[in-house]
């Protein structure tokens, strides 16, 4: 079945030239967009016209395209990746916008996200807080078969819902307070949830919280926004997790 | 002529690596803590390299494009990563492994790489275990596994359809505990543009620091390509948007060569082209053939009706329906492997079967296993990948099959390695997807991610110390020494150069032209004639480009057309030298098809007499023809045969 054609849409779209400039909305049209496209398609289009105009094209962050590397971010009309469920910005598709539609554009607004050009923020405080901790301390080499330890199905599973997080750093652009306790406590429980992640778990939580703090990032006053956004579904209950390890790590102290 | 040593150890196939290890040096933890290594790509590959070897005692610095390390593309691999476990009493075997694979291959790749691979692969899953990757787990607690194609055996592990990113971020934990304990130095956003070479050794890169724009040299006392393939010089392809081939071209240009370029794969279960707007296609799993069916209709007029939107597939009986993989491969049916099956894709939808408006499409069904599993079952194994499907074609399918069509997903070709994984530059190795070695004409699936941490964890570590024993006493690289200088310039005045263009169009423009010409041209199905007019246009193209790709902005600030424009000049090159490669091979072999070596009922003809060598190209310099030399490949345990998979 061939897509309907967008014969017109809006894009307000924030432009900054760097980290030190001041940034501003600009608007464009753009015209003939399939509903089949993608988000990010529809960027590319809107970028190559601007370049044939001798305009310098929008910079934002994207790359596997599929939904998985967590690359791509984008404040779409409010929302973190767009008015889609479960989605990240390059897995919307423009079926959900219609014909005049003004589409508005943002970075991730985040003390702890500073803006480097126009919609790509710096995201390296996730790395850092995952450096403190975030990890089993084994070297490669000497570890025991992989069917050593059994692990339940339901603790794989559990573990693997947490491991989904793709580091996007919708959680922290959706908080009000810029929180990146879902971020953290994905991790935590990904690796609580497993014997192997066991051993370390109480350092774990104590290392990544404090790195968090340190970098900025707001406390969590349980409003629910960062799961309710969340591309990956990621559940607030691992806040829970977190909470548990990190106060058990305080107590045994 | 440079020296072509594979440096295959001698004795018994399955003794070969562990006599190779005894006879290779080993450094001390004094002197390691002496050395550097620049790793460039922290894919599987390279996280995996560069974690070990930090942890070993080097002193590593760690490259990716990305905003961060976990981000590249081995991410995206969805189904599994095969290993030789015989956990399932299949009489599984590392033999059985290394057998697959040779043969998958289509008896194009080395035995004794081949054979180490399978041998190392059970050691891969205990590593990922220990790091808390949560692969899908029995009721028992036990590790689950699944089958992929062509195989008879249920070897490849998983998490979901999520395989890549658990072991990525396995590899990515391993990567930041390093990087925690400063043992690596990690640029992100840095982009390597060129190799420095020294008295004939590699001694450091030529990176642009993406957000300044800053163009930088690094030092070092070895560098490791880890930067995978080059499948985006398809434009349309699997691929991640900024995956390039450039790191490895560079390094072709100061004289790594570079084999057999056009072997690369054709993924048969991608979602099919939509329009003419598309960026970027998506992979299906092939673990998605475990449960699905693939067909097209039996009846023309019901193919017809399904382009034109008359009827859906569900009004198809089963009577009228085509399940063209069970019919002509029996016994592997619709797990043949992916050259197979996409080749048969493309057979049905040539002959007029073609499902979608299109005409390039067909049928991927899971109702028989949903009424014989049930939907819970289906959605435990695949659920993201359903979820993803429905997104983005806004079909629901567990209601209705899913529409497929073969995309370019991977490179066997690449940059050519010893035994070592060393290239033909003393110091630069490659490993993953970036080298040649170990997937003949053909990859198997789920073995990219056991190729990428074979290399990373459990080869590479050993190979590179008996290099590095010969440097204990070089000191720290200079980067003010004089090839630094002028290969920095050269970096320069090729971005400059780029920069002054100032012409019309683009550079998606001229890339999804590149792309046009080898889908047609270097593709699914070649021939002489196309290949010929293949470099032709390729080269004219490339001229145009030079001479009119527009690119704004600056060269000091982040600029993403810049970064495209630099990697689609070396696409051209490469889809060049693919092109010659393809039309040197007059043969048929796994993902190389040629048109004038078919079998009688159409399958792929090899030559072995002619063709039974690994083709490796030196660069002769810009505009002159690259000189072809063989390295031929000698088989000692196993038997040529045609392959089959009826």
């Amino acid at each position: 079945m061939a897509d309907k054609i967008l014969k017109k849409l809006n894009i307000v779209v924030w432009r900054q030239k760097d980290a030190k400039s001041k940034g501003r909305f600009e608007t464009y049209a753009i015209e003939n967009i399939s509903q089949g496209s993608s988000f990010l398609e529809m960027l590319d289009i809107l970028n190559n016209n601007l370049i044939e105009k001798g305009i310098e094209p929008i910079a934002f962050d994207h790359d596997c395209r599929e939904g998985i590397c967590g690359m791509c971010s984008l404040y779409i009309n409010g929302h973190p990746h767009g008015p889609d469920t479960e989605v990240t910005t390059c897995q919307l598709h423009m079926r959900k916008f219609d014909e005049g539609d003004t589409i508005t554009i943002e970075p991730w607004r985040s003390r702890a996200f500073p803006v480097i050009k126009d919609l790509i923020v710096n995201r390296s405080a996730f790395d850092q807080i995952l450096q403190a901790g975030g990890y089993v301390s084994v070297n490669t080499g000497g570890v025991p078969d992989g069917n050593a330890i059994p692990v339940s199905h339901e603790d794989a599973e559990e573990a693997m819902d947490a491991a989904a997080c793709i580091g996007c750093g919708t959680c922290v652009a959706a908080c009000k307070n810029s929180s990146a306790m879902l971020f953290v406590s994905a991790k935590v429980s990904h690796l609580a949830k497993l014997p192997q992640g066991q051993v370390e778990a109480k350092n774990r939580a104590r290392r990544m919280v404090a790195k968090m703090d340190e970098l900025g990032f707001g406390g969590c006053t349980n409003t629910g926004a960062c799961e309710a956004e969340c591309p990956k579904s990621i559940s607030i209950s691992n806040i829970a997790r977190l909470n548990r390890e990190y106060l058990s790590a305080r107590f045994s102290e | 002529m440079q020296n072509l040593d594979s440096k295959i150890p001698g004795g018994p196939l399955a003794e070969k690596w562990a006599k190779h290890k005894a006879a290779i040096r080993v450094v001390s933890p004094a002197n390691k803590r002496k050395l550097e290594i620049i790793v460039v790509g922290t894919g599987l590959g390279g996280a995996s390299a560069a974690a070990s070897l930090a942890e070993l005692g080097y002193n590593v610095k760690a490259f990716c494009y990305q905003d961060s390390p976990r981000r590249a593309h081995s991410i995206a691999a969805q189904g599994g990563i095969n290993a030789a476990k015989n956990y399932r009493n299949d009489n599984d075997s590392v033999y059985r492994l290394f057998y697959d694979t040779i043969k998958g291959g289509d008896y194009r790749a080395r035995e004794a790489n081949v054979y180490r691979l399978a041998e190392v692969s059970p050691n891969i899953i205990d590593q990922c275990v220990a790091q808390g990757v949560p692969f899908a787990r029995e009721y028992g607690g036990l590790l689950d596994t699944r089958s992929f194609g062509g195989v008879l055996v249920s070897r490849t592990f998983y998490a979901r359809g999520q395989t890549g990113q658990q072991l990525l971020i396995g590899a990515y934990q391993a990567l930041n505990r390093q990087i925690d304990q400063g043992n690596v130095k990690m640029y992100t956003r840095h982009e390597m543009l060129d190799l420095v070479v020294i008295d004939g050794k590699a001694r450091g890169i030529i990176a642009r620091d993406l957000v300044t724009g800053e163009v930088r040299r690094f030092g070092a006392h070895a560098v490791v390509i880890a930067s995978g393939g080059y499948g985006n010089v398809f434009f349309l392809s699997t691929n991640a948007m900024g995956s390039n081939g450039s790191a490895a071209w560079q390094c072709y240009k100061k004289g790594a060569m570079f084999a057999n370029p056009c072997y690369v794969q054709i993924h048969p279960t991608c979602i099919p082209v939509h329009g003419d707007q598309q960026s970027k296609l998506t992979l299906m799993s092939e673990s998605l053939r475990n449960d699905g069916r693939v067909w097209v209709p039996k009846k023309k007029e019901d193919a017809e009706k399904l382009r034109q939107g008359k009827i859906r597939p569900n009004d198809i009986p089963a009577e009228d329906r085509d399940y063209y993989l069970e019919r002509r491969y029996p016994s592997y049916g619709n797990l043949v492997p992916r050259d197979v099956a996409s080749r048969a894709a493309k057979e049905r939808c040539d002959a007029g079967f073609g499902v979608n408006s299109e005409g390039k499409a067909v049928f991927l069904d899971f109702s028989d296993a949903i009424k014989r599993l049930g939907r819970s079952v289906i959605e435990e194994r695949y659920g993201n990948l359903f979820q993803m499907y429905e997104k983005i074609t806004d079909v629901d399918p567990y209601q209705e099959p899913m529409q497929i069509y073969p995309a370019i997903h991977y490179c066997m070709g690449g940059t050519w390695v010893d035994y070592n994984l060393m290239t033909t530059i003393p110091g630069l190795y490659a490993i993953g997807e970036a080298n040649f070695s170990d997937h003949g004409a053909n990859r198997l699936g789920a073995s990219a991610l056991m190729q990428g941490l074979a290399d990373g964890y459990f080869i590479l570590p050993y190979t590179i110390g008996d290099y590095l024993a010969g440097e204990i006493m070089t000191p720290k690289t200079d980067t003010n020494a004089p090839e630094f200088v002028e290969t920095e310039n050269r970096v320069l005045s090729r971005l400059e150069k780029l920069m002054k263009v100032r012409g019309t169009k683009p550079v998606d423009y001229y890339h999804k032209a590149l792309g046009h010409l080898v889908w047609e041209y270097i593709g699914m199905s070649r021939n002489e004639a196309g290949l010929k007019k293949a470099i032709q246009e390729i080269q004219s193209l490339r001229k145009e480009f030079w001479g009119n790709v527009k690119i704004p902005g600056e060269l000091n600030n982040l600029n993403q057309e810049l970064e495209k424009a630099g990697r689609l000049a070396d696409f051209f090159d490469i889809a060049e030298l693919m092109a010659r490669d393809a039309l040197n091979r007059k043969e048929s072999c796994g993902g190389h098809f040629r048109e004038e070596s078919v079998t009688e009922d159409g399958e792929a003809k090899r030559n072995d007499e002619e063709f039974a060598y690994a083709s490796v190209w030196e660069y002769s310099g810009e505009e002159k023809e690259p000189v072809l030399h063989r390295e031929p490949l000698t088989f000692e345990s196993i038997k040529l045969s045609q392959r089959s998979y009826k």
